[in-house]
């Protein structure tokens, strides 16, 4: 009952077939766009908002520059009042952590509070695999596990659906799962919510293990926070027996005074609220409140390997607040399930080809989703030069190089020549253009993901089926590349042929 | 190599490049932002926090030490509530309105999460509140309870005292507040805005957040309006003025 992204073709693939649906697009823009404009106000009653941000910015620079003393202490603290601390190289290994965990307990079912964490790792599947059921709380995380649906968005992950869609999501699904959808339900946003209210209910009162992220882990105090709006989080972090919390180790911050920047510039940056309605903070065990036994499991999954990137490592100080994504036009034109994780926009283009590697076209593809028009970095609370780093990682794409790959160090292949390079180029072409004619009767490739083989059959099957590439002109792609190369460079790709068979492919070279 | 050891292992060799001798204070973090955004005069604060706490759909009430039982009964009665939940350490004498019918039910580990869902209020202190941000901050003591009575009850009923209780700002909450108790922020009432980025308030929390903040101290027993309770159709006449001066903010009727 919930997706997975396996198998995902490359951005521009995935963003052509999005485009196409009219739905989507309205829904994404009329979201986006209302965000912007109230985070714009929420932000401009500060008047120390940008000395805000620098202290963001180098909070979490300090932490990431001495992670391993700081994962020591949160483990210390951690395990002094009452919890139990385990560590995660990857996603496998979480996830059979947390397995153990909830078999430990005899349970067979979980509440879960919104957590990319666990979305990374794909636990819902994992869990289902193991026979344990995974209810979703969040109100959106609830739309699109009922209707077997991928997030396409960090903070609401079912902005690509409207009310008429999430009525009959409700009314078709939630019978199958717990307590149908009210009798005449309509598509009234209160109505629906009431309806969630009264199906997550009966499952927030009979749970006995609840799972959870984090946004911060405070290293000198060892306590975890989180930071929601409906209460399902706190449902989830108090009344069951059992609280596993699955965190990124990048989620640390040395001391408690140093929530109070987060907790200013969080809420203004994602819901654009003073202060979003919940906030909780939990150190370890408290007798006679909440959860008996308190388990925290640190994932790397990809994290030390973009730390040891001296440029992309700032991707690390993400608070995963979404406002990157409401101002990018690449992301309002290509809806989050085109880039293939459940980080979309600006965010998910250069963590997860660090996360992942560039190994596949997807992947590969990522670091050429943007215009490099800056307004993402504009926006960042914590002030990551998105833009830098795309650049960066644009260059070991196509130059090839040094890079750590599950701790290891290695080498990268140059990209040049291979279908990773065009899946990278047309994401390029793609992204600076608007995709014009583009052929009807693509679904969305989240939806039709069973369609979609579970594994890239060979290089190239991603992308390579013409009937699937937009027209691109010509022009706008020499622009791009004047602008990335400099006016004069002589040695450009000849336009001319884009659509059908990757010729517009560069020569490789700097990007 | 045990997963903690291999993780550890990575980071040290990913900060290659980090100096062995740097010190995490080496690392600049320049605190130059403002303590507060507001004016730190303690009536100021509370007249910003009833005005933001209004903002975000909760409805808030000025009272005197003297009007606060009579407040904390009519709020019940209004609501029709017949079942409360109670902290342990409640000042006894904040319910001395409270009609005899009403059933008290004690912050107990015997409770079950069934028996809490069929209470109908919860009425509590606080431990901060932030006048910038519209928040409450219980901290679990005697007089907050556990965490669970405040949130699966569908009407809560928090006490403020003003001025001792509210601070101006997110950092001077954080100075005052005890990192080792379970914290609970609350900014209004629970709210999605998960369908359309339309705000639609009450989802899983108290869908009725009603924020008493009260002035004065007075022992038990002075306390002004004993037996107004029942006069329910005054509860929810938004801004109207109460009998005996108090001051409803926030126009959210339900
Ligand atoms: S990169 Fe910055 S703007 Fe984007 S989600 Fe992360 S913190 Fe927010």
């Amino acid at each position: 009952m919930s997706g997975t992204y396996l198998g995902m073709p490359a951005f521009p693939k995935a963003a052509a077939v999005s485009t196409q649906q009219p739905t989507l697009r309205g829904n994404l823009t009329h979201a986006t766009h209302t965000i912007r404009e109230k985070r714009a106000r929420a932000v401009g009653e500060l008047a120390d908002w940008s000395r805000l941000r620098a202290a963001g910015a180098a909070i979490k620079k300090r932490t990431l520059r001495h992670l391993d003393r700081y994962l020591e202490q949160v483990e210390e603290r951690v395990t002094a009042a009452g919890g139990t601390v385990h560590w995660a190289r990857d996603a496998a290994e979480a996830q059979r952590l947390v397995i153990d965990l909830v078999r430990a307990t005899g349970e067979s079912e979980v509440v879960k509070v919104k957590s990319m964490a666990t979305q990374e790792i794909e636990l819902n599947n994992a869990l289902e695999e193991a026979g344990i059921s995974a209810y979703e709380t969040d109100l959106a995380e609830l739309i699109v596990q009922l209707g077997d649906d991928l997030p396409s968005h960090i903070l609401v992950p079912a902005i690509h659906r409207n009310r008429a869609e999430v009525r009959d999501i409700f009314r078709r699904q939630m019978g199958r799962w717990g307590r149908p959808a009210p009798e005449g339900l309509t598509e009234d946003p209160a109505e629906l919510a009431e309806a969630a209210r009264l199906h997550l209910r009966e499952k927030f009162l009979k749970a006995r293990v609840g799972i959870s992220g984090a946004n911060f882990v405070v290293a000198d105090t060892g306590t975890l926070c989180v930071v929601e709006s409906e209460g399902n989080g706190r449902m989830c972090l108090t009344l069951p027996e059992t609280l596993i919390s699955v965190v990124g180790i990048e989620k640390v911050v040395p001391s408690w005074q140093d929530l109070e920047v987060f907790l200013q510039l969080l809420p203004r940056s994602s819901t654009a609220e003073r202060m979003n309605p919940y906030t909780s903070t939990w150190t370890g065990t408290t007798d006679e409140d909440g959860p008996r036994e308190f388990h925290l499991v640190l994932l790397d999954n990809g994290r030390t390997d973009t730390l040891a990137d001296t440029v992309g490592r700032q991707a690390l100080r993400c608070i995963r607040c979404s406002a990157c994504l409401n101002v990018c036009p690449v992301y309002e034109r290509a809806g989050g399930h085109a880039y293939g994780s459940p980080y979309p926009g600006p965010i998910g283009a250069i963590l997860t080809p660090q996360l992942r590697g560039t190994g596949t076209e997807l992947d590969a593809s990522l670091p050429y989703a943007s215009s490099l028009c800056g307004a993402c970095y504009e926006v960042c609370p914590v002030a990551i030069d998105i833009p830098e780093v795309l650049v960066h990682l644009r260059e070991r794409v196509v130059e090839g190089g040094p890079a750590t790959v599950r701790g290891q160090r290695t080498t990268l292949r140059p990209a040049s020549g291979h279908a990773a390079e065009r899946a990278a180029m047309r994401a390029a072409t793609w992204a600076l253009d608007h995709p014009g004619a583009l052929r009807a009767g693509q679904r969305l490739a989240a939806r039709s993901r069973r369609l979609v083989p579970r594994r890239l059959p060979g290089p190239g099957a991603g992308w390579t089926r013409s009937r699937d590439i937009p027209d691109i002109p010509p022009e706008s792609f020499r622009d791009w590349w004047r602008r990335e190369r400099g006016a004069g460079t002589a040695d450009g790709p000849t336009g001319g042929e884009h659509g059908s068979d990757g010729s517009e492919r560069g020569k490789g070279g700097a990007v | 190599m045990s997963a903690r050891e291999e993780v550890l292992g990575r980071i040290r060799r990913a900060l290659a490049d980090v100096p062995p001798d740097e010190r995490p204070a080496d690392v600049p973090v320049t605190r130059d932002y403002l303590p507060e955004h507001t004016d730190p005069d303690p009536e100021a604060a509370a007249a910003l926090l009833a005005e933001n706490l209004a903002d975000y759909r909760a409805v808030v009430h000025r009272v005197t030490a003297g009007q606060l039982p009579g407040c904390i009964a009519r709020l019940l009665a209004g609501r029709g509530s017949r079942r409360i939940v109670v902290p342990r350490g409640l000042p006894e004498h904040w319910l001395s309105g409270v009609a005899p019918g009403v059933e008290r039910l004690a912050d107990a580990p015997e409770l079950t999460h069934r028996d809490l869902d069929a209470v109908d209020s919860v009425v509590t202190g606080a431990a901060v509140a932030i006048a910038e941000t519209g928040t409450v901050v219980l901290d679990a003591s005697a007089d907050q309870g556990s965490r669970r009575i405040t949130l699966v009850p569908d009407h809560h009923i928090c006490v403020v005292r003003v001025p001792e209780q509210v601070v101006t700002s997110v950092p001077r909450a954080l100075e005052r507040l005890d990192a080792r108790r379970p914290l609970t922020w609350i900014s209004g009432p629970s709210a999605t805005s998960d369908i359309e980025l339309e705000r639609v308030e009450g989802v899983h929390g108290p869908r009725l957040l009603e924020v008493v903040l009260v002035t004065g101290t007075e022992p038990p027993g002075e306390s002004g309006e004993v037996g107004a309770a029942g006069r329910a159709e005054e509860v929810g006449a938004a801004g109207g003025a109460g009998e005996a001066g108090e001051r409803q903010e926030g126009a959210h009727d339900r």
